[in-house]
């Protein structure tokens, strides 16, 4: 019987992962990383309408958190309190009319504050749209992102400010409304 | 693709779709990242903030390695480039966060770390915002480096909570001043112990007082926004309090402003207050505080309508239970259990026993609270408790009697809980003498007693019970009759449990044929257990850890194994706990371990008795030699066991780790075993990697490292369970923590069985962890050498040891063993050039001990001389003993 061995010792990969294990070795254990993990906005119905995770994960294990998290909040009493514990996580949630607004973070991290977070992002949306609904997300979710993406940034608060981020987000549309006008006349071109 | 083409577009509108696309889309290790880098790398030297903006947040978003590979260097740069604009600042602050999460060795230290500091006194808030996050996590890290962060945030804080509600214009938010930057840089505090210097120190209590008056103070808004952005703050500069821990008036304000939370009508409010409160409490200065709201949080128990604010408050008397409330605590826990919500009632058990356990003053309050909870929660007792019982039962004569006499009177009603039965039946069998003095509970009752409950049990339970009923036979020789009646029926004997029967069939000839001598050693009472950590505080442990919640099996895989401390079923001799089938005898797993054989010709009786009806123990292989090498023989049923004490003859390969840490450990035709370590300190990790070198799998694979009773106390090992199935060429991987906490001498075991075809395979090898493994290199100039050399001239403290090469004399291998070693090898402290000097220090968790090394070679005769002196006999003797093996 003659099997070939796979190379393990003393490649080139090996050193690789020999630095990488003693990184995740002596930093790992000390460290208690704070941030937020992910963000999930979905209906009464249990339809998602807008994701952002901070944490990389496969789209599989992505999938089974946002059906386990749908149905464990919309389980939940009206009067509850806004936290719960989930696996090892802290989960934040908040709803506004029709929508809940999710949160995960770490289990230092503060519940409270990131309730805020939540409100922060509605007053945005609420303020770009004009009194938003659901259907302005479904519609330019687009735009959910990009307001999502100034105000928070790999999961930590970037611009709490709502006149800055909104200014923002208005100097690109300008932009974009400055670049469809040429877009006219290059369209009626190809046509 | 079609994305990629438009991120290289001019056009805004196109150039964020495509971003847009890639950000929600592409995944970390798609294999497009690569065309993306490029076209992100144009935008970044673009200088439009708005390009720079777009690109700067999809390497936020995707944060894959190649992205950090990529941009780690770039961005920095950018962070602290005296011409960026704020926005983009604040994108690349984060995004540099992102990147150092996923990566960090490839985000570089360097002189930009002291720039970004100073982004705390940035006059753009939004900055600061960004910035604090950035230098928070890198603080964690490299706490030295990032230390005048601690002043700079005390500083800015302080600015925040003195402002007026109306300075920081948008930044304040409904009438709280920048509340998420406050929490951000009271979150940094956290990373640092209080501040030393005094000024820095006063403004920081002053801040904190400051932030626990505004607390007081009627709201400025009836929104719950406003009360949440300042309860946010004040929950985060609670939490840095209960981090400083030092300041005790501090503490006890922040104790009673929560006490006042916890009636608040808000349930989110209440909820972080016992949470909060959970950490106050195991503070010194505050524990008496925290006591004092027991009455509320026992109300809460009752009253909240909300599972998880509940659960909060068990966790909250848990942690304020002491000697003086554990009676009213584990009283009102155990109220609360009857109605306690399915998902919580393990938890809320295992905390009532250990509570228990742990402040009984009276054991027989003890045994009564655990009755209890095996009556009020049965189901959710697991077997730990009941083990515990039972260990602290036989440990603790006072409380014997009691307890007999209470399972006694527990058993009498009609319905009770499998797991009474089993303590019941465990209990009377060891101590049912001490009460069958009284005409109620005569042994005759006490047998009919529990028999009645016999039929209704499951098998483990009913072959607990015949091990009880054969103890009885020896304690009530009265009954013997009515016993052998019942082992004798056929329900018994020929039951269709195997093990049921067995138990029956040896019980019945040991009771007939063995006199009663024999019977009594055979039956003794269990002797005392070992006093070691509590096997249900492990388990809480473990629950509460994470990762544990979702797999049973696996914390059930874990929970037999801790009991036996090895996977073996254990014999009651050597049983630390009851093993899990709970034998009282230990006869199903080895006839012949009985504690004391009476004499041989009682011993060989003994044997003789099992030996006609049970034919246990199958023949042992012919040679051990040729485990390994028969492949002839898998298809043939046979068990070949080396005799557990000799380990395999691998002591060459053995020494060959002392100097190095990772290679082939051990390799025959079936298996390679490889290893990789680390240590740091007084730490290590070592890797295991088993190979599987044949095409057919491993069954029950199931490799234990194996401490002698010498080396325990000296090195902890952990290790993770690892799959007992191997495939064909295959590998495993098993990991083992390691903490040396003194010095020792011998090398721990890693013994390995499985299947392989039919054949039980056995193997046993050293494992290289070593006393060197903890040495810490120490340079040292020759003067201070030789003074400390002289200061270890005691005769005790030198070693030496005169040798002869068994390796070419080569001055850099020597050299570089020396290093390996571990100790730091000292060029020109001897006079001589050509012997070698060393000096280092071994770690471990309890001291330090100080080591200088010297060889001598002489090359004429092909010898060395090599002498050692440290602070500790013993570690010299071992040192030298396994540095003399290398040359």
């Amino acid at each position: 019987m003659s099997v070939l061995l796979p190379i393990w010792f003393f490649s080139e990969r090996d050193l690789f992962e020999t630095q990488r294990l003693r990184l995740m070795l002596f930093f790992f254990p000390l460290l208690s990383i704070q941030q937020m993990q992910f963000m999930l906005l979905f209906s009464r119905q249990g339809k998602l309408r807008l994701q952002k995770w901070y944490v990389p994960l496969s789209d599989k294990e992505k999938k089974k958190i946002t059906r386990e998290l749908v149905q464990t909040v919309l389980a939940r009493k009206p009067k509850m309190c806004s936290f719960l514990e989930w696996r090892d996580l802290k989960i934040v949630y908040k709803r506004y009319a029709s929508l809940y607004f999710c949160c995960a973070i770490e289990d230092q991290d503060n519940e409270l504050i990131t309730l805020e977070i939540i409100h922060r992002y509605v007053e945005l949306l609420d303020k770009y749209f004009g009194s938003v609904c659901e259907l302005d997300i479904i519609f330019n979710f687009e735009k959910a992102y990009f307001i999502l993406d100034e105000f928070l940034l790999g999961g930590e608060v970037q611009e709490t400010s709502k006149k800055n981020v909104l200014k923002a987000i208005e100097q690109a549309d300008l932009l974009q409304e400055s670049q469809n006008e040429d877009w006219g006349g290059l369209s009626e071109d190809i046509l | 693709m079609e994305a990629v083409n438009l991120l290289s577009s001019n056009r805004y509108t196109e150039k964020q779709i495509g971003y847009l696309f890639i950000s929600v889309l592409v995944n970390s290790n798609s294999e497009l990242i690569r065309l993306i880098n490029n076209a992100i790398k144009n935008d970044l030297a673009s200088r439009n903030p708005t390009f720079m903006g777009l690109a700067l947040h999809c390497i936020a978003n995707v944060g894959s390695r190649e992205m950090a590979e990529a941009f780690a260097g770039e961005i920095p740069k950018i962070l602290v480039a005296g011409d960026t604009m704020d926005s983009v600042k604040q994108s690349a602050a984060l995004c540099l966060l992102r990147l150092y999460r996923t990566s960090p060795d490839l985000v570089p230290m360097g002189d930009w770390t002291s720039r970004v500091v100073h982004l705390l006194n940035d006059q753009h808030l939004g900055v600061v915002t960004a910035a604090t996050s950035l230098i928070t996590t890198l603080a964690q890290k490299n706490p030295e480096e990032f230390k005048t962060s601690v002043s700079l945030a005390v500083s800015r804080l302080s600015r925040i909570v003195t402002s007026a509600s109306t300075d920081l214009q948008d930044y304040t938010y409904y009438f709280v001043p920048a509340p998420w930057l406050s929490v951000k840089l009271l979150r940094l505090l956290q990373c640092y112990p209080p501040p030393e210097d005094p000024a820095v120190r006063g403004r920081l209590t002053e801040c904190l007082e400051t932030i626990l008056n505004k607390a007081q103070e009627p709201p400025k808004s009836k929104k719950v926004q406003h009360s949440n952005a300042k309860n946010a703050v004040l929950f985060e500069a609670i939490s840095l309090i209960i981090h400083h821990d030092s300041e005790p008036n501090l503490l006890v304000r922040a104790c009673n402003q929560l006490g006042q939370f916890l009636q608040h009508r808000e349930t989110n409010l209440r909820y972080l207050a016992l949470e909060s409160m959970c950490t106050l409490a195991s503070s010194e200065f505050s524990h008496e505080a925290v006591k004092t709201h027991i009455e509320t949080v026992i109300n809460a128990l009752k009253t909240e309508r909300d599972v998880s604010v509940r659960q909060r408050a068990v966790d909250l008397l848990y942690a304020m239970c002491d000697r003086s409330n554990a009676q009213q605590i584990v009283a009102e826990m155990l109220n609360y259990l009857e109605t306690a919500d399915y998902s919580i009632r393990e938890e809320i058990v295992l905390k009532v026993a250990i509570l228990a356990e742990k402040y009984a003053v009276d054991y027989t309050w003890y045994v009564d609270t655990i009755l209890n909870l095996i009556r009020i929660a049965g189901d959710y007792v697991s077997e730990e408790v009941w083990y515990r019982v039972i260990q602290i039962v036989i440990n603790r004569d006072d409380v014997q009697g009691y307890a007999a006499k209470t399972v006694f009177e527990a058993l009498q009603a009609p319905a009770c809980h499998e797991n009474l039965v089993k303590v019941g039946g465990y209990i009377l069998g060891e101590f049912g003498n001490l009460i069958a003095g009284d005409p109620r509970s005569s042994p005759l009752i006490q047998f009919n007693l529990l028999h009645s409950k016999f039929h209704l049990c499951s098998v483990p339970t009913r072959a607990l019970l015949l091990s009880t009923y054969i103890k009885f036979v020896n304690l009530f020789p009265e009954i013997k009759t009515t016993i052998q009646d019942v082992l004798r029926s056929d329900s018994q004997l020929k039951n269709a449990d195997v093990e049921l029967q067995q138990r029956a069939v040896e019980y019945l000839r040991l009771s007939t044929i063995a006199s009663t001598d024999i019977l009594a050693t055979v039956l003794e009472e269990m002797p005392p257990f070992p006093e070691r950590e509590s096997s249900i505080l492990a388990k809480l442990k473990k629950k509460k850890g994470p990762g544990t919640v979702t797999d049973l099996e696996e914390i059930k895989r874990e929970r037999s194994s801790d009991m036996n401390g090895s996977a073996e079923p254990a014999c009651a001799t050597d049983g630390s706990t009851p093993s899990p089938s709970a034998d009282l005898l230990g006869l199903s797993a080895a006839p012949v371990t009985n504690p004391a054989p009476p004499s041989s010709t009682n011993g060989s009786l003994l044997v003789d008795v099992f030996s006609d009806t049970a034919p246990a123990v199958a023949p042992l292989a012919p040679g051990s030699d040729d485990n390994f090498a028969s492949p002839d023989l898998a298809s043939s049923e046979v068990v070949s066991e080396e005799p557990a004490d000799t380990v395999h003859d691998a002591d060459e390969l053995f020494h060959k780790f002392v100097c190095k840490n990772n290679g082939v450990l051990f390799e025959n035709q079936l298996l390679q075993i490889g290893l990789k370590s680390e240590f740091r300190q007084n730490l290590g990790r070592m890797f295991i990697f088993y190979g599987n070198k044949t095409s057919t799998q491993f069954l029950n694979f199931t490799p234990t490292v194996i401490c002698s009773d010498d080396l325990q106390p000296s090195l902890n090992l952990q290790t993770k369970p690892v799959d007992p199935t191997v495939d064909g060429g295959a590998q495993v991987q098993q990991v083992v923590n390691i903490e040396c906490v003194s010095d020792f001498m011998e090398a721990p075991v890693l013994n390995i069985q499985f299947r392989y075809g039919g054949t039980f395979q056995n193997l046993s090898v050293k494992l290289p962890i070593t006393l060197n493994k903890f040495f810490q290199p120490t340079e040292m100039s020759s003067q201070d050498f030789f003074q400390r050399w002289k200061q270890l001239s005691n005769p005790k403290q030198e070693v030496q040891n005169i040798f002869k090469a068994k390796h070419p004399m080569d001055a850099e291998i020597t050299k570089a063993k020396i290093i390996g070693f571990g100790s730091a090898l000292l060029e020109e402290v001897d006079p001589n050039p050509a012997n070698f000097v060393g000096a280092g220090i071994i770690h471990t968790k309890t001291t330090q001990i100080g080591c200088l090394l010297r060889l001598e070679p002489n090359l004429q005769a092909q010898m060395y001389r090599l002498t050692l002196r440290t602070s500790k006999e013993a570690v010299s003797q071992r040192l030298c003993e396994l540095l003399s093996e290398q040359f």
